[in-house]
Formats: C-alpha cells, structure tokens, sequence
C-alpha cells in the first residue's frame, strides 16, 4: 500500500516541478515494468508449482523456523552460487516466506546473494585480478554470514 | 516486440505452457493444476501486478531526476569519511547486477579513488542501492528493511577495511577488461 501512495505522490510532485522529466521517468519505468513481467509471472508459476509438489513439511522443514543452523548454512549456500536480479528475488522472498520458509534464514540469503558472486567471479577477476577477486569474495562472504546472522537475531 | 520476445523467450514459454496446463486442467477437472492456478498464481499474481508497475515508476522517477556525474565528479580524489560517504552515495544511485558495477570502479580507479572507496563502493552497490531499497520495502517490509540496512551499513565500512588491510600487500589496480 505505502509503495503505491510514495509512487503517486513522487509522480504528482515530480509533475509540478518538470512535466517533460516525469513523462521520462514514467515511461522508462514503464517499460522495465513490461521487461521483467514475463521473468517474474512465470516465475511465480514454476516456484508455485514446486511449492504445490513438494509434500508438506519439506520447507519448513529445511528452510523453516525448526531448521536451525543448517538453514542458514544452505541458505547462504544457495545465496553465494546464484546470481538473482533484485526485482526478481524480493518477490522470490515474499513467496518463499508465504510458504513457511523463515525470514531468518531470508534474511542470511539475500545477504549472501547480493554481497557474493561466484558466476560473476570470471568477470571480476578480468577487472581486478583473480587474486583478488577471490579474496573479495571470502571478505564479503564472512561479512554476509555476519550480517545475516545479526539480522536473523535482531528479528 | 521482436526483441522483446527473444529477450524473454523462456518466460514466456513458460507461461504459454502453463496456460495450456492450466485450460487443459479445467477443461477435464484436475485437482492440481487447478490449485496450482487458484491458490499459488492468482494471490501472488495480483499482488505483483498491483505493486510492481508503481515500484518500477519511482525507480525510472530516481533516474531522471539523479544527476549522476555530478556526484561522481565530487568524489574525485576525495578522501576521508566524506569522499567515503560520497563514494556510497554515489552507489546507491546506479541499478543492475554486481558485474555491471565493476567498470564503473575502473572509472572511480582513474580518476584516483582509493582502495577502500572501491570496496565501499562495491559493498553499497550490491547491498542498499535505491531500487533494491523499493523493493525490498515492498516486498518484505519496513521492518526487515530497516533493521537489514541498519546491520549491513556498518559491514559495508568493515569488509571494505579488511580489504584495504589486505590489498595493501598486494600489487593491487583496477584494469579495463
């Protein structure tokens, strides 16, 4: 709801001060709306399907509440070897977390996943060196893993 | 329309198959591709289509109104906490995936950013960048944002240290690939 009223608002505001930048704005807006439509519509599709399929219980049970420590680990597994566009993976997350997987355990997997590319590691090293595009990664992940626990506590 | 169906090809197979199901389901009664539709689709469906237009309004907003050289023109060779701030400022206002920061820290490398700015720059680009920030409000809430951010900004400072820390051995530069 609060996204919608702030949208309106900044649109309105936007409006009185430079009509021609709004109209830009609105439409380059627009038209990434209508770019990742089909990424995100079927993808809630494929991830309701699989939730529907797996028995009940399973989520919960590894990446629930009762999971514990080894949600995290496989969480921040899953985190540091995926690379997810975040318009695609915070409506993932409110899926997910609609489907018994904990925030906690979100929590550590976004950390991980923003702060960590091993698909994106080859690029890196092209940019930096390998050496220290690979001790980029081990800083960033520890400090992933940290964060993510501390949010996990803080929730 | 050409370059938009190449571009998201797979998706809308997916989506194509998935109507069929779903017709096909209907049409002869099948419990799960009905349920499927019902009860995981249509929920999260109609939420997404109420929010995301509007999400994506307010990031293409951001866009034209944030001059962007101007901040990276400040940051310069701008040292100390201030350069720093800036540095992550000027991270917060870029989007797209982590690989597309990496040539812009060549730009900062050039015109005399420090190692620990380019750090700074990569932890807040993929971390509190501004359209993530909408999305994450949106999709999870004040709260997980707030405290996620709160936890994540001091990171951001640390990792960066250890990588300055580091790098100081090493024959460190940022190359144009």
């Amino acid at each position: 709801m609060i996204v919608l009223l702030v949208s309106l608002s900044a649109v309105f505001l936007s409006y009185l001060f430079d009509k021609k930048k709004t109209v830009a704005g609105v439409k380059a807006g627009l038209q990434m709306f209508l770019q990742v439509l089909p990424s995100v519509f079927s993808l809630i599709w494929v991830t309701g399907a699989l939730i529907y399929l797996l028995p009940a219980g399973v989520i919960a049970h590894y990446l629930g509440r009762e999971a514990g420590f080894s949600g995290y680990l496989l969480a921040a597994l899953l985190g540091t070897i995926s690379l997810i566009p975040s318009f695609i993976v915070y409506p993932l997350a409110n899926v997910l977390l609609k489907n018994g997987v904990s925030i906690q355990v979100i929590a550590v997997f976004l950390s991980t996943l923003f702060m960590v590319g091993v698909p994106s590691l080859p690029l890196e090293a092209r940019y930096y060196g390998w050496r220290t595009a690979i001790t980029r990664n081990l800083v960033y992940l520890v400090g992933a893993i940290v964060t993510g626990t501390f949010i996990s506590i803080l929730i | 329309m050409q370059k938009y169906y190449s571009r998201n090809r797979i998706s809308l197979f997916l989506i194509a198959g998935f109507t069929v199901f779903t017709a096909l389901s209907y049409l002869y009664d099948l419990k799960p591709g009905k349920e499927i539709f019902a009860t995981r689709l249509l929920p999260f469906g109609r939420e997404m289509i109420y929010f995301l237009p509007a999400t994506f309004i307010l990031i293409g907003l951001v866009d034209v109104w944030v001059n962007k050289e101007k901040v990276e023109m400040l940051i310069g060779k701008g040292s100390g906490l201030r350069g720093n701030l800036l540095v992550i400022l000027l991270a917060m206002f870029q989007a797209g995936p982590l690989y597309t920061a990496f040539p812009t820290t060549y730009l900062l490398w050039k015109k005399g950013a420090s190692v620990r700015n380019i750090f700074l720059y990569l932890g807040a680009f993929s971390t509190i960048k501004l359209p993530l920030l909408i999305f994450e409000v949106t999709f999870l809430g004040w709260k997980f944002s707030l405290i996620r951010n709160l936890v994540t900004f001091p990171m951001i400072f640390v990792v960066s240290f250890i990588m300055e820390k580091i790098i100081r051995k090493q024959n460190f530069k940022v190359r144009d690939a």
